[in-house]
């Protein structure tokens, strides 16, 4: 009976292994919450709060995953994020603000950092440690320049934008006072969704994609096999500044205001989401739907800490700290094993 | 017959700063034959390799593929005239699948296309019969099938010269017979291939033709029959090191009657197979065999740098544990590593911080030594050893090989070592610092401590050892002294067999 | 001859912190120079000068923009030398050293509370426990690295992620004040001594790591692991031990910079204690000469570094700089210096001044034809 299962099946590749275990966990730990919690949880808005919550964030993560495949790390991103807010807020602020031109600054902001950054660590052969923490001060200290006092978007068109919302009725629930409460989701989700399925395309179909992969697997084995290391090494920070860019925008459309502390922490947050969604450290092994998981498992656990009665900020970052250890444990011990068995 | 001439390289030259590597080397490859490039280390074997796929120029000479001068500069331009090489260490990425591995870097075209790429390489995988699909991951394949995707890799490039540069090393015997299978096949396809190794039996089961090369030139080429194992091995040690006879037969190789100082039963370790060894006080033995034989993983065994399995030592007669370097330090035991750059020199430190290492590790990290002392044991050992450096300061990557074998050597002599255990001290140094390294080897005896010798060179190994150990495809095959102790019987043990 | 030998050989790695300190005062100095002769600003006080002023409790001090740069990088210094180690032997850096010097501030004043009157007995059971607990957690960090082989940035991910929270819960989310003349005297000035006591402590660290390099064999076995782990371990030396220690120590300095962070204010903000200070100190690290990719070190480079770091800051402060923007200058200046620093630039300008060497020479042969 097995084997007529088993009999042609592959086993799972180390990205498809660590995915899985991440799904499983972040599916077992919702139903964990929808049982001993209830309320909440029960409700589809549960899911849509924390996406519109995290929208910027899930965005980042797929730009830390995709530099992370390639063996490379990438801290600035929350700082272009936030400094991407801040521009794009005081530009809308500015008579003759236009809001098409504001999407254009958010992405060109952050596709110059990444280019810069790219070059410098690609072509100049800078630790991409340092360079992204130079990054990272410098997208800080320009958001301070430019203001540091937060500023509220009061143009007309965006206030519209970012009150959009979609509607969903038969996915609301009816509150005590009997009125129907429709579930609402965001643009920015629809963006990060967006996001999500193009990420998705360029790593599984497309060269450059896989290219990334393989220098992470092995740089000196990409070589050999003619790919151009140096440029796909470039292109990951690239597209990682890219994607800081439009997660600015997309921060800007949820909270609506810029300000110095925005986004603060948030490139461990994007590194923690990566490692618990399955990219490898080291590089080569990692996947854009793992690390969509993988953010969702992390906001999850901070709502199951905030539902359980500790409502104390420090809770959560130690019960992050803790997932993260047992990731990065879990994902040594599981390779590990794995390499054993070989 | 004459086959149809694939590849011609004639009057290759090539120089390194300081060094000679090939000179005036011929090599001719027909069209669907399998061709062994045989010689010992520094034989001039990789660097003609290299210079075939791009990566070193040649100083002289020209290679024509297919009647057709080329000028080959680069990795691409040799695949591009149809020179693929699958090396000893796997060029592929563990992390992607075998199909991934076969396409990437050639897709034509910006998109992946998965299903195409995966139906393809089911065929070839098929059709070259080797067992492996294609949407596993590589790295959860078996060391010979991801050598054998490589070799697909290649074969579907449209590939005429195959180049296989130590295939074989670490695959058990099964898996190397799925290897020869498929280079028989690729051979009745019209592939030239290419094969360096150094299995002797395995050139003999395969091979149609084998060039050898000793000390950067051309020994000859001969067809596979007309080459005996023995005469083999005689043409890739040669007889060439006239000056170091100088030497002369080294003294009386006395010590047969000494107590025994070092006593292994069953040492094994994750490398090496079981074996047992002993050595007596004063006496200079080697373990000798060709490389890939096992000799370096039994020493290393002895000296605890691989994870020792089982098996009782004893020194002195008394029981000790080594499964560590550092009791194997703290029992009087030195160890000068076979692969200098990765194990032996810590190149950004200073002549002084390497001589003083192994010293300072065995005092324990408490109690260092002064650095007034640290430049003494330097400078002492800088004039014993005859050390080329600017000072004493001079960091030790700086200097020429040789230098820093004798830099590695003046650790392990500040030790005091009952036994010193020697794998390819003169691997690729001049040849005057061979003879020092030599004469200092039968002082040390002299002395009363105890060497094990391993060297390629089999002049070498009888000059300085009074006692040899044979070693072939990872076990001892024999042990030879006294009148046993020359070329000829040497070469047949290496060999094996009846020659 | 022997001039060239002390830029070339025997400066050596210190070039760079050195040449930073030059610039950082030639620039000063032709600003002072603007300032006082050509402007004639009033008012205007030198960078460089010191005065002798009385304090609040009527002890005469040094002050001064020197004396609050030196003053000011003891902390950054005191961690520069811990995470130079960390470097050194494991390629690698510390990303917690912030978040863990606030736990170790937390307890060195949770116990310093427990034990309810503060004197010179108290403060050293506080030390040693702030110590101790600091060291633990190294050994945390030391374990992963060592043990089980993970990135140091990554391991050390963990508890840069957590342990602010960890100090929140020491004290119970408060920010309990430590008022007494011993803790001012750490953190600021001893009575009858000029000199602001953390400058002292960081001699003091330097003088202990000194005497553990002159005393033990630390120093070659660190970078004997950090640059060729393979041929240190046929040596005899135990790389995981040499990790380990290495974390171990970087949480002693933590400790310390934890306690000279709490004595300064004299209260615990487990929030801005030392906040951001763990990217500083990797750059005094890289600042100082010191290959991030671990080998050869020099503690007082990296201290030096940390110098440059706080120069650059008051100076930057001194033009009239907020704070919260300095951080975008540091970066270009950060940039600037390792790309200058690094191997493919250098190899470029090599290339590019032996082509204008070469082609000079050239010219002058046509002359001379």
């Amino acid at each position: 009976m097995k084997n007529i299962f088993k009999k042609r099946q592959d086993p799972l590749t180390d990205t498809q292994l660590l995915m899985t275990i991440t799904i499983c966990i972040f599916i077992g730990m919702y139903l964990f919450a929808m049982i001993i919690f209830g309320g909440g949880f029960l409700h589809a808005q549960q899911i849509f709060d924390l996406l519109n919550d995290n929208a910027s964030l899930i965005i980042v993560s797929f730009g830390l995953t995709i530099v992370m495949i390639g063996g490379g790390i990438d801290i600035s991103v929350g700082a272009v994020t936030s400094l991407v807010v801040m521009s794009c807020v005081l530009y809308l602020n500015s008579s003759g603000g236009n809001l098409f031109v504001a999407i254009l600054l958010a992405l060109g902001i952050g596709l110059a950092f990444g280019v810069v950054h790219g070059l410098l660590i690609s072509y100049l052969e800078i630790q991409p440690f340092i360079v992204t923490l130079a990054g990272m001060f410098f997208a800080r200290g320009m958001t301070t320049i430019l203001s540091v006092n937060p500023q509220k978007a009061d143009h007309a068109g965006f206030t519209a934008l970012r009150d959009t919302q979609i509607v969903i009725p038969w996915l609301g629930y009816t509150a005590k006072n009997g009125n129907l409460v429709p579930a609402r989701i965001e643009l920015g989700v629809v963006v990060a969704i967006l996001c999500l399925i193009v990420m998705f395309i360029v790593l599984k179909y497309v060269r450059l994609g896989r290219n990334f992969y393989a220098l992470g697997g092995n740089q000196t084995s990409a070589l050999m096999l003619g790919i151009n290391v140096k440029r796909t090494r470039f292109l990951s920070y690239v597209l990682s500044g890219l994607l800081s860019g439009i997660s600015g925008f997309v921060f800007m459309m949820h909270t609506g205001a810029g300000n110095a502390t925005n986004a603060a922490g948030m490139e461990m947050n994007a590194i923690a989401s990566s490692i618990i969604g399955g990219t490898l450290l080291t590089g080569g092994v990692g996947n854009i739907i793992g690390t969509f998981f993988g953010t969702m498992t992390l906001t999850t656990i901070k709502k199951i800490v905030v539902s359980s009665g500790l409502n104390d900020p420090w809770w959560q970052s130690i019960t992050t700290g803790g997932m993260l250890c047992l990731f990065i444990l879990l994902q040594s011990i599981v390779l590990g094993r794995r390499a054993k068995k070989k | 017959m004459q086959e149809a001439v694939l590849l011609q390289m004639r009057h290759i030259d090539k120089q390194f700063p300081g060094v000679k590597a090939l000179s005036n080397v011929d090599f001719t490859l027909r069209k669907g034959e399998i061709h062994a490039l045989m010689g010992e280390n520094g034989a001039g074997k990789s660097t003609l390799i290299k210079i075939l796929t791009g990566v070193y120029q040649l100083d002289g000479g020209e290679i024509t593929v297919d009647g057709e001068n080329v000028i080959i500069r680069s990795p691409q331009d040799a695949q591009n005239h149809g020179i693929s090489t699958v090396y000893q260490e796997i060029t592929l990425c563990p992390n992607l699948t075998v199909a991934e591995n076969m396409f990437i870097g050639r897709e034509g075209g910006a998109w992946v296309r998965h299903k195409a790429f995966e139906k393809r390489a089911d065929e070839i995988l098929t059709k070259l019969g080797i067992p492996a699909r294609s949407t596993q991951q590589l790295g959860d394949c078996s060391l010979a099938v991801q050598q054998m995707v490589a070799i697909a890799r290649a074969v579907d490039m449209k590939c005429k010269v195959l180049i296989l540069d130590e295939p074989t090393s670490s695959l058990d015997d099964k898996e190397v017979k799925m290897l020869f299978d498929l280079m028989k096949d690729l051979k009745s396809q019209g592939v030239g291939i290419i094969f360096v190794t150094h299995f002797l039996e395995q050139v003999y089961e395969v091979s149609d033709r084998i060039t050898v090369l000793r000390n950067g030139e051309l020994v000859g080429e001969y067809p596979v029959q007309d080459l005996p194992q023995v005469q083999l091995v005689s043409k890739m040690i040669g007889k060439d090191l006239d000056e170091l006879n100088a030497l002369g037969e080294s003294g009386e190789k006395k010590n047969e009657n000494t107590e025994v100082l070092y006593e292994a039963e069953g040492l094994s370790s994750n490398e090496a197979k079981p074996f047992d060894f002993s050595i007596r006080k004063g006496e200079v033995n080697g373990f000798t065999g060709l490389l890939g034989s096992g000799r370096s993983e039994c020493v290393r065994a002895i000296f605890g740098a691989d994870k020792v399995n089982g098996g009782t030592v004893k020194i002195k007669g008394r029981q000790v544990r080594i499964t560590r370097p550092i009791h194997a330090i703290k029992n009087g035991i030195g160890y000068l590593a076979e692969d200098r750059k990765r194990d032996g020199i810590i190149a950004e430190l200073s002549v002084r911080e390497n001589i003083i290492l192994a010293m300072q590790v065995m005092n324990g990290i408490f109690k260092p030594i002064s650095r007034s002392e640290t430049e003494a044991f330097a400078d002492e050992y800088i004039k014993v050893l005859n050390i080329k450096t600017a000072s004493r300061e001079t960091p030790v990557g700086s200097l020429s090989g040789g230098n820093q074998q004798k830099v590695i050597l003046a650790r392990w002599l500040l030790t005091h070592p009952d036994y010193l255990i020697l794998d390819e001290p003169t691997r690729g140094i001049d040849v005057g610092t061979k003879l020092e390294i030599q004469k200092l080897v039968l002082k040390l005896a002299e002395e009363g401590v105890s060497v094990t010798f391993i060297s390629s060179e089999i002049e070498e190994m009888l000059r300085t050892c009074s006692r040899l150990i044979v070693m072939r495809d990872r076990h001892i095959v024999g042990e030879l002294k006294g009148d046993d102790l020359n070329q000829t019987q040497v070469m047949k043990t290496i060999a094996g067999g009846e020659a | 001859m022997k001039k060239k030998r002390l830029f070339s050989g025997g400066l050596g790695q210190l070039t760079i912190p050195f040449v930073a300190i030059c610039l950082l005062v030639l620039f000063n100095v032709i600003r002072d120079l603007i300032m006082i002769f050509v402007l004639k600003t009033p008012d205007y006080i030198s960078f460089f000068s010191i005065e002798i002023t009385k304090n609040n409790i009527g002890n005469s001090v040094l002050s001064g923009n020197l004396i609050s740069i030196i003053n000011g990088a003891s902390e950054l210094a005191v961690l520069a030398i811990g995470m130079t180690l960390v470097t050194a032997a494991c390629g690698g850096q510390d990303i917690s050293v912030g978040a863990a010097a606030a736990i170790a501030g937390s307890v060195f004043v949770k116990v310093l509370k427990a034990s309810g009157n503060i004197n010179a007995g108290t403060v050293i059971l506080a030390f040693l426990c702030a110590c101790i607990v600091a060291m633990i957690f190294g050994a945390f960090n030391g374990t992963l690295v060592a043990v089980f082989k993970i990135q140091p940035m990554i391991a050390t991910l963990i508890l840069y992620t957590c342990g602010r929270s960890i100090a929140y819960w020491i004290n119970g989310g408060a920010t309990p004040t430590v008022e007494s003349p011993i803790i001012e005297g750490i953190g600021r000035f001893i009575p009858g001594i000029p000199i602001p006591t953390p400058v002292l402590i960081v001699a003091v660290m330097l003088i202990v790591f000194k005497v553990l390099f002159r005393f033990t064999s630390l120093e070659l076995f660190t970078q004997a692991v950090g640059i060729n782990q393979s041929a240190a371990r046929l040596n005899g030396i135990n790389p995981t031990l040499i990790k380990l220690l290495s974390f171990i120590l970087l949480g002693a300095c933590v400790s310390v910079a934890g306690i000279i962070g709490v004595s300064r204010l004299g209260l615990i903000n487990h929030e801005t204690l030392l906040l951001d200070v763990e990217m500083d100190a990797i750059l005094a690290v890289a600042i100082g000469g010191n290959s991030l990719g671990g080998g050869r070190f020099k503690i007082s480079g990296s201290i030096i570094g940390a110098y440059v770091i706080q120069m650059l800051t008051i100076t930057l402060y001194s033009m009239k700089v907020s704070s919260t923007d300095v951080k975008a200058y540091k970066a270009i200046v950060i940039v600037l210096l390792v790309v200058i620093g690094s191997p493919v630039f250098k190899e470029k300008f090599g290339r590019f001044m032996a082509r204008r060497a070469a082609s000079k020479v050239q010219a002058k042969g046509a002359e001379e034809s």
